[in-house]
C-alpha cells in the first residue's frame, strides 16, 4: 500500500484526494523524513514543503548567477595569467552550479524562465552578499576563502538535505566550492606574503568582507522565520547561529595563517564554551542590504536584466530554429 | 625530439619561431579576453558556460605559446611579461580577434571565421617541425573542433531562426569578413619558418577555410561577403584604436605594482 502511494504521481496527487488518501499520503511523507529518507519528484508532498524547496533552491540559483558579476568584474584585469585562467574556471564553475540548481528546482514542478522573471522583478531573493562590490583583486580571494568558506559551511549539511535532487546538486557543488576556497585562501595567501602594498589590500578585503560573511548564515536563530520548520522537514540539519559559530572558529586560525587581522576587536577564545567569543553584528546593515538598499542591488538586478533582455532575439532564434527543423515543430505547423 | 627534427629546425633563428608563437599566443590572448567580456552577460546561462570555456580553451593556449616565445627569446621573459609589459605595437595578433563583441551574431561571426581559421592551423601545425608547437597544436586542434562547432550550430540557428536573428547574423558575417584576410596573408616573420616546415604557410589553409565557412554560411540561408576593403597590420603592431583601451583594461593592476608577484 505505502509502496504504490510511493510511486503515485504526483500530478494525481494534486487533484485532491480524499481526507483518508491525504492523511495517508501526509504519513508516508512523515515516514520517509521521519527515517532520515530522500523525497523524490515523484512521490507526494506537502505544499509547503514543495514552495519552501523552491524558494530555497531557486534563491540558490540566482546567488550562483549573480554572484558571477562581483567576479567577472576582476576577469579581464587578473594580475597574472595563471590567475586569470583559475577565476574564469571558477566562475564558470559558479554558471554551471546555476544550471543545476535551476535543473533541481524545475523537478519541483517549475520553469527557469519563470524563476529567472521572479528574480528580475526582485520577487525572489539571492544571497545578500552579492550586493557588495569587489573593488580590488583581493575581493577576489576574500570572495574564495570568505564567501566560498561560508557556502560551505551553509551547504555540507544540505548534502543530507531530505529533497533527492537537491541533496545530489549538493555533492558536487559542494566538491567544486571547496577547490574555489582553497584558491582563495591561496590568493590571499600570496598577497598577505607580498609586497607590504599587497598585504594592505588584503587586509582590507577582509576588513570589508569579513562581517558580511558571518551575515550570510542569515538572522539570529531566534529571528530566523523559516527556520523551525525547515529543520523539522530535515531541509536544514543546523541552527544559522549553530553555523556561524563553526564558521568563526574554523576561520580564526586560518586568518592567523594569513599573517591578517580578523576586524573584531571582541573576537576571543573562550575556554568554557569551547568556541570564539565574537562581537555583535550589525544587523541593521543585513536589513538595509535585504530590502534593495545595499551598495549593488540596483545594478546587479539592473545588469542582469540587461543581459536577459539583450539575449531575447537570440532565444527566440534558438526556438523558432528548433520549431522549423524538428519533424513534430513541421507536423504541428 | 630526434636528431632529424633537430637538424631541420635548428638552422632557425630562434627569434624567429618565438615572433611566430608570438603571433599565435596573441590571437588566443586577445580573443580569449574578448570571449571573457561576455561573462555574465550572454543571452543564456548555457552559454555563460560555454563563453567562458572557450576563453579558458584560448587562454592556454596563449600561455603555452608565450611561454615558449619567451624561453626562445632567452631575455628571460615570462608569459605574465609578454602579456602584461607590451605595448599595443608590440603585439602581434590579428586584427580580427581584438574586434569588439558587438551583438552576439557578431561575436559569433567572429568564432565562426576564427575557429575555422584554427582548425586548419593547427591541424597543419600538427606536422610542424618544431616538436613544441607540433605538440600544441596537436592539443589545441580537439579544443578548436568544439569551438568551431558550437560557431556553427549558432550561425545556424541565428542565420535559420528569425527575420531579425537572420538581419543580424548576416550584419555580423559583414562587418567581419574584411579582417579575415589578414589570417592568410604571409608575413616576413613566417615566409623563412615555412621553408623549415616550422611554420605553416597561411595561404595554404584559405581554400579549406573558405569552402567550410561558406557551406556553413549557405546552410545557415546567409549569403556570403563579397571581398573588398582588406585592412590588415596586427601582425606588425598596428592595431585598431580599441586595442589600446583593451590592453589598459588587461594591463591595468599588473603594471600598477612593478616586480609584484600574484
Amino acid at each position: 500500500m505505502t509502496a504504490q502511494a510511493r510511486t503515485q504521481d504526483a500530478a494525481a496527487a494534486v487533484a485532491e484526494p480524499e481526507l483518508s488518501a491525504q492523511s495517508e499520503l501526509q504519513g508516508r511523507f512523515d515516514d520517509l523524513i521521519g527515517a532520515d529518507e530522500r523525497i523524490e519528484p515523484r512521490d507526494w508532498m506537502p505544499e509547503a514543503y514543495r514552495k519552501t524547496l523552491v524558494r530555497q533552491i531557486a534563491q540558490h540559483a540566482h546567488s550562483e548567477i549573480i554572484g558571477m558579476q562581483p567576479e567577472g568584474n576582476w576577469i579581464t584585469r587578473a594580475p597574472s595569467l595563471r590567475r586569470k585562467a583559475i577565476l574564469l574556471a571558477k566562475v564558470q564553475d559558479e554558471a554551471g552550479h546555476g544550471l543545476y540548481l535551476y535543473a533541481a528546482a524545475e523537478t519541483l514542478g517549475v520553469d527557469r524562465a519563470d524563476l529567472l522573471d521572479a528574480l528580475h522583478t526582485g520577487r525572489q531573493k539571492y544571497s545578500s552578499i552579492f550586493n557588495y562590490p569587489t573593488l580590488t583583486w583581493a575581493d577576489i580571494g576574500a570572495i574564495g576563502w570568505l564567501v566560498d568558506g561560508a557556502a560551505i559551511i551553509n551547504q555540507i549539511p544540505l548534502q543530507r538535505c531530505s529533497y533527492g535532487p537537491y541533496a545530489r546538486a549538493m555533492v558536487r557543488i559542494c566538491k567544486e566550492e571547496s577547490f574555489h576556497q582553497r584558491q582563495g585562501f591561496e590568493l590571499l595567501h600570496d598577497l598577505a606574503h607580498g609586497t607590504p602594498e599587497q598585504h594592505a589590500m588584503a587586509q582590507d578585503a577582509l576588513d570589508r568582507w569579513w562581517w558580511p560573511s558571518l551575515m550570510m548564515f542569515g538572522p539570529p536563530d531566534a529571528e530566523s522565520a523559516h527556520s523551525a520548520q525547515s529543520m523539522a522537514w530535515r531541509i536544514k540539519r543546523h541552527s544559522n547561529d549553530e553555523l556561524r559559530q563553526r564558521f568563526v572558529d574554523i576561520s580564526v586560525p586560518q586568518a592567523e595563517a594569513l599573517g591578517l587581522r580578523i576586524p573584531d576587536p571582541d573576537l576571543r577564545w573562550n575556554e568554557e564554551r569551547g568556541h570564539h567569543d565574537f562581537g555583535v553584528i550589525d544587523w541593521t546593515e543585513f536589513q538595509e542590504v535585504l530590502a534593495g538598499n545595499g551598495p549593488c542591488n540596483r545594478q546587479r538586478v539592473a545588469s542582469r536584466v540587461q543581459a536577459h533582455e539583450d539575449g531575447e532575439w537570440v532565444r527566440e532564434a534558438a526556438l523558432a530554429y528548433a520549431a522549423k527543423h524538428s519533424d513534430k515543430g513541421v507536423a504541428a505547423a | 625530439m630526434t636528431a632529424t627534427t633537430e637538424a631541420s629546425t635548428g638552422s632557425a633563428s630562434p627569434a624567429s619561431v618565438a615572433q611566430y608563437a608570438l603571433q599565435l599566443g596573441d590571437d588566443a590572448l586577445i580573443l580569449s579576453h574578448r570571449l571573457s567580456e561576455w561573462c555574465a552577460h550572454s543571452p543564456e546561462l548555457e552559454e555563460d558556460v560555454a563563453l567562458a570555456n572557450l576563453a579558458l580553451d584560448l587562454l592556454g593556449q596563449a600561455r603555452t605559446l608565450l611561454t615558449y616565445a619567451g624561453s626562445l627569446e632567452g631575455a628571460g621573459r615570462s608569459e605574465d611579461d609578454l602579456a602584461f609589459l607590451r605595448t599595443e605595437r608590440e603585439f602581434r595578433n590579428a586584427l580580427l580577434v581584438e574586434q569588439p563583441n558587438g551583438d552576439f551574431a557578431v561575436t559569433i561571426a567572429r568564432q565562426l571565421y576564427f575557429a575555422t581559421y584554427q582548425s586548419e592551423l593547427y591541424a597543419a601545425l600538427c606536422d610542424s617541425t618544431d616538436p613544441e608547437l607540433a605538440a600544441l597544436a596537436a592539443k589545441a586542434v580537439k579544443e578548436v573542433a568544439y569551438h568551431r562547432d558550437h560557431a556553427v550550430q549558432w550561425t545556424l540557428r541565428l542565420g535559420d531562426g528569425t527575420a531579425e536573428s537572420h538581419r543580424r547574423m548576416q550584419a555580423g558575417l559583414e562587418q567581419l569578413w574584411p579582417y579575415t584576410a589578414e589570417l592568410f596573408f604571409l608575413d616576413p616573420v613566417a615566409t623563412e619558418l615555412v621553408q623549415q616546415g616550422i611554420a605553416v604557410d597561411p595561404r595554404t589553409l584559405r581554400p579549406a577555410w573558405e569552402a567550410s565557412v561558406a557551406g556553413v554560411i549557405e546552410a545557415a540561408t546567409l549569403t556570403v561577403p563579397a571581398d573588398g576593403w582588406q585592412p590588415r597590420g596586427g601582425r606588425a603592431g598596428k592595431h585598431g584604436e580599441g586595442f589600446g583601451l583593451l590592453l589598459g583594461e588587461m594591463q591595468a593592476l599588473h603594471r600598477q605594482y612593478p616586480g609584484a608577484s600574484w
